[in-house]
């Protein structure tokens, strides 16, 4: 066996499904996520994309950090961890969380899944193993990073479930958005969740990384009669901005990697007022969070309907006065909606639905640059949510 | 090899810098500035005076010029970097206003560092993030998370340092409208941290590594690989308050905006002088070497000039000293003829020589079997103290008066990544070393002393690479001993006067002369002991230039430093 200190000779890791992903990656367009390599595209951006919206389309998610939190305090710790109530989240269920820094500042967001009695995970966009053993002084747990440990991949789309009954899975009929239910695969668990992040019907699949090749390989037999594609990390943007999803450094930035301080925002200046619950005992980030309810938030996240047909890239968000009042985060020309969308933060005196603003656009045809100010109309739901995303059981296409 | 193109660039002058003699018995030519000592920082306020229109000479004593920031040819095909051996904290603002590029300097990052174990494993700092993220989570996978908690705070700490590094530290006492303007600006970007890294700012410049490391890593192998840059050069432990500071002197420069990275200068560090010089003596500078200044000459509270140990005089309004503050204070003005308590002062200013240096001329590659052949961190920063007990055990042979026996190296093989310095296959190997005291138990180095403190080295080296010894060709041993006597640092102290709290920003050198002016009208300091300190930065000299022009209302050729954001 190769010594343990060789690791460097592997600078960017493999996920479990490679082999696959590898093979079917036409374009060998690849991009790091951490450790691992993972596809930026397959065959085409637009036709992925197409399949998830249209049939459906698998997308590897192994390299996700996750940690898994265990003991009898195991709950407890998550309440002080996380600004919502936990103990809502029963067993079996998955609940969409933020975390806080002590100012009130959003560390990272992810899902926490409540797998069995005083036993979670949680899934995170940024490895927080620092921040979970610190706030673990004083609560009986258990934390370890187990991101190596478990292959998981994103079934998502119209057919997502449809593929699952090809494979005889039957519980799918009464699995309900954000829950969990664990099957068998040719003798070993399938954990499945109805959780994603393209705001679509879709699934989660996590299984022991031995069975990462055969899970793909029964994947793509039962969906061949669906339209099943793989997925790269491009389509999958485009999906998480119409679902008006956020993303750890790139809509916010992480509180705890901040060197600017004042560059980073709390739960209600990213829309998340939903998941601050003050009626629960303590939290990290209590008082800050309070002091600043009563004196009000600095910025706020807003979704954009951006007149015209360009995409508003990086654009600055002015008000009707000419003033810059903030600066756009995301953006997509959405298939779905057939129109310019972005996700931005604005100063929070601006940006109430009422309220006009300008996004200026740079962009060029033929390397010719022109600007565009396109009026802004503030939306405040996601720009595209499908109703077959909550239906129960859900339905075949 | 530089000795030689020093030597080619003055020949007009080629035989008084041969011998040393003065053409003639007195030479009275006129100069509107003289700088005395040129290395990196003389050189560095030269060029911006030249570039202002002054007519300015460099009186350097050595042969050569360039002070610790020298590459020499001691042994026949070998370059080495004498003193100074990576580059990372000279200010990019004065190498484009110097246009140092297109005099010859070129600065390339080096690959990483290692630091290995008693035990025969290493801990890798490789370039890669995650690599070396990877690598730390094999002693601790919590420690491998605080990492980048460490590396934020440090970087916060970093800018708040970076942004007074090109200017000249206000007066906190006086009420000139520069002054409070200045103080207001130093307020503002200490408000800017944000109120968790204000609170952290005092407690770093207070702490000592060891306590500032236990905040974040558990692990004593990965706290002992991030304390060495508390203590390099520096006469304290690792436990001792105030070294949490002397890291962050060593993590603010950046090469090519790559923060806390470090490179070599393409040539050794003479290469940088050389620069310097180039671009100085493009704006019709001189500098003339073999000419060891014995006084700065005053009348009536105004320097007029400098006489040389040989009697040669030089007349001047203006003259700035490069040597440090003891140097300057109490050798090139005379004791009696400043106050009582600045006598005081300059002879209390602590300028403890702490580390020593061994440049070795290597017949091939030495192996490291804890990393194997064609490893990519050969090419990186070594180091082989595995726990804090043995920083400080090595700082406890240092207060017993002799050097360290478990030393802490800092060792590099610039000819990895640097083709210039030896025959192809050939290796220049560069040993910094910590601790060495300035005297042997307070009595002065001997050649035995030297011989047996070689041997420690090459011990402490040949326990990690068992082949190295049969392959060393030439080496050059330098005390501190040597360190004054040849390159003029008191003490052998690299940073010419310690970076504690006590003697930064407006208290360095000390109280009332940290603007860069001496007690004479037209004297200036510009070395290291000036802020913002030691390291190849010449910052301090570029800042006593700006001082200089200022007071003889000139425009200023001296640039600003450039927005972080």
């Amino acid at each position: 066996m190769r010594s343990p200190r060789a690791h460097y000779l592997q600078v960017v890791k493999h996920t479990p499904f490679h082999t696959r992903t590898h093979a079917a990656n036409q374009l060998n367009l690849w991009h790091r996520w951490r450790d691992y390599t993972v596809s930026d595209a397959y065959f085409d951006v637009a036709l992925e994309y197409t399949a998830l919206r249209n049939a459906c389309a698998v997308f590897d998610i192994s390299p996700m950090t996750k940690h898994r939190i265990s003991g009898p305090d195991a709950l407890p710790f998550l309440n002080r961890l996380v600004t919502r109530d936990v103990s809502k989240i029963s067993e079996g269920r998955v609940g969409y969380c933020v975390w806080c820094d002590d100012r009130g500042q959003v560390i990272d967001d992810g899902t926490i899944f409540h797998l069995g009695q005083n036993d979670y995970r949680l899934c995170s966009q940024e490895r927080q193993l620092d921040w979970l053993v610190r706030s673990a002084l004083g609560f009986d747990v258990q934390i370890r990073e187990e991101t190596a440990e478990i292959a998981a991949i994103a079934l998502q789309g119209p057919t997502s479930a449809a593929v699952l009954r090809a494979m005889g899975i039957s519980c799918i009929e009464s699995l309900t958005p954000f829950s969990i239910s664990v099957v068998d695969l040719a003798g070993a668990p399938l954990m499945i969740s109805r959780t994603g992040f393209t705001g679509d019907l879709g699934y989660e699949l996590w299984v022991a990384p031995t069975h990462a090749e055969q899970l793909w390989d029964a994947l793509f037999e039962a969906g061949a009669l669906y339209g099943i594609k793989p997925m790269g990390t491009h389509a999958l943007e485009m999906a998480r901005i119409e679902a008006g999803f956020i993303q750890a450094g790139v809509d916010f930035l992480p509180a705890d990697r901040a060197i600017r301080t004042d560059r980073t925002r709390s739960p209600f200046e990213l829309d998340l007022t939903w998941l601050v619950d003050f009626n629960k005992d303590h939290f990290t980030g209590r008082a800050a969070l309070l002091f600043e309810r009563t004196r009000g938030p600095r910025y706020r996240l807003v979704r954009l309907d951006v007149e015209g047909n360009k995409p508003a890239k990086d654009a600055y968000i002015y008000d009707d006065k000419r003033r810059v009042v903030g600066a756009v985060t995301s953006s997509l020309w959405s298939p779905m909606c057939k129109a310019s969308i972005a996700l931005a933060s604005v100063e929070v005196t601006r940006g109430s639905p009422s309220d006009t603003l300008w996004a200026e656009i740079y962009y060029q045809k033929e390397l010719k640059w022109s600007r565009a100010n396109a009026r802004c109309r503030v939306v405040s739901e996601a720009f595209y949510t499908p109703a077959r995303r909550k239906l129960t059981p859900p339905p075949n296409i | 090899m530089y000795e030689r193109e020093a030597r080619c660039a003055f020949s007009r002058r080629q035989t008084s810098l041969a011998t040393g003699q003065a053409v003639g018995s007195r030479v009275t030519t006129r100069y509107d500035a003289i700088v005395v000592g040129a290395g990196h920082n003389g050189l560095t306020s030269a060029a911006f005076l030249a570039k202002a229109g002054l007519k300015v000479l460099v009186l350097e004593k050595n042969p050569y010029f360039g002070g610790a920031t020298v590459s020499r040819e001691l042994h026949a095909g070998w370059i080495y970097s004498n003193c100074s051996y990576v580059c990372g904290l000279l200010r990019p603002e004065i190498y484009r206003s110097l246009d140092l590029g297109r005099h010859g300097l070129q600065v390339v990052p080096y690959g990483g560092g290692v630091g290995f174990t008693r035990d025969g494993d290493v801990l890798g700092g490789y370039v890669d993030k995650e690599v070396k993220r990877r690598e730390i989570a094999r002693y601790s996978s919590k420690d491998s998370d605080a990492y980048l908690r460490y590396g934020r705070d440090v970087m916060r700490q970093c800018r708040l340092v970076r942004s007074l590094l090109m200017r000249t530290p206000p007066d906190p006492t006086s009420l000139k409208p520069r002054d409070l303007k200045e103080m207001l600006y130093i307020g503002g970007e200490f408000g800017k941290l944000g109120e968790a890294a204000i609170y952290d700012t005092l407690r770093f410049y207070t702490m000592s590594i060891a306590d500032y490391l236990s905040e974040y890593f558990e692990n004593d192998m990965v706290k002992a690989n991030f304390a060495g840059s508390g203590i390099i050069g520096t006469a304290l432990g690792v436990y001792s308050p105030g070294t949490a500071y002397v890291l962050l002197h060593h993590y603010m420069g950046d090469v090519d905006g790559q923060m806390g990275a470090w490179g070599f200068a393409r040539g050794g560090m003479g290469a940088v002088s050389q620069a310097i010089a180039r671009s100085l003596q493009s704006m019709g500078g001189e500098i003339r070497v073999n000419s060891p200044v014995a006084q700065i000459v005053t009348r009536g509270g105004k320097v007029t000039g400098v006489a040389l140990d040989n009697g040669d005089e030089f007349e001047a309004p203006v003259v700035l000293s490069a040597l440090d503050p003891k140097r300057t204070f109490l050798g090139l003005l005379s004791e009696q003829s400043l106050d009582a308590s600045l006598v005081k002062r300059a002879r209390n200013f602590k300028i403890r020589g702490s580390s020593g240096k061994i440049n070795i001329a290597l017949d091939g590659l030495p192996s490291f079997p804890a990393l194997g052949p064609n490893h990519p961190l050969l090419a990186g920063d070594m180091h082989f103290l595995d726990s804090l007990e043995r920083f400080e055990k090595a700082y406890d042979d240092f207060k017993r008066g002799t050097w360290s026996k478990d030393p802490y190296l800092d060792l590099l093989m610039p000819t990895m990544t640097d083709p210039t310095m030896a025959p192809p296959g050939k290796h220049f190997m560069s040993v910094f070393v910590q601790y060495v005291p300035a005297l042997i138990e307070g009595r002065a180095w001997t050649a035995d002393d030297r011989e047996a403190f070689k041997k420690t080295v090459f011990a402490q080296i040949s326990r990690y690479s068992p082949d190295f010894e049969k392959l060393v060709l030439h080496a050059e041993v330098r005390t501190p001993q040597e360190l004054e006597s040849e390159v003029g640092l008191t003490e052998g102290n690299i940073f010419q006067g310690e970076l504690t709290f006590d003697q930064l920003l407006f208290n360095r050198p000390f109280p009332g002369f940290a603007q860069y002016r001496g007690p004479a009208k037209g004297l200036y300091l510009c070395g290291s002991g000036s802020h913002p300190g030691g390291g190849v930065m010449a910052a301090p000299g570029a800042n006593a230039a700006r001082e200089v022009l200022l007071d003889l209302r000139r425009p200023t050729t001296v640039p600003g430093s450039w927005s972080d954001d």
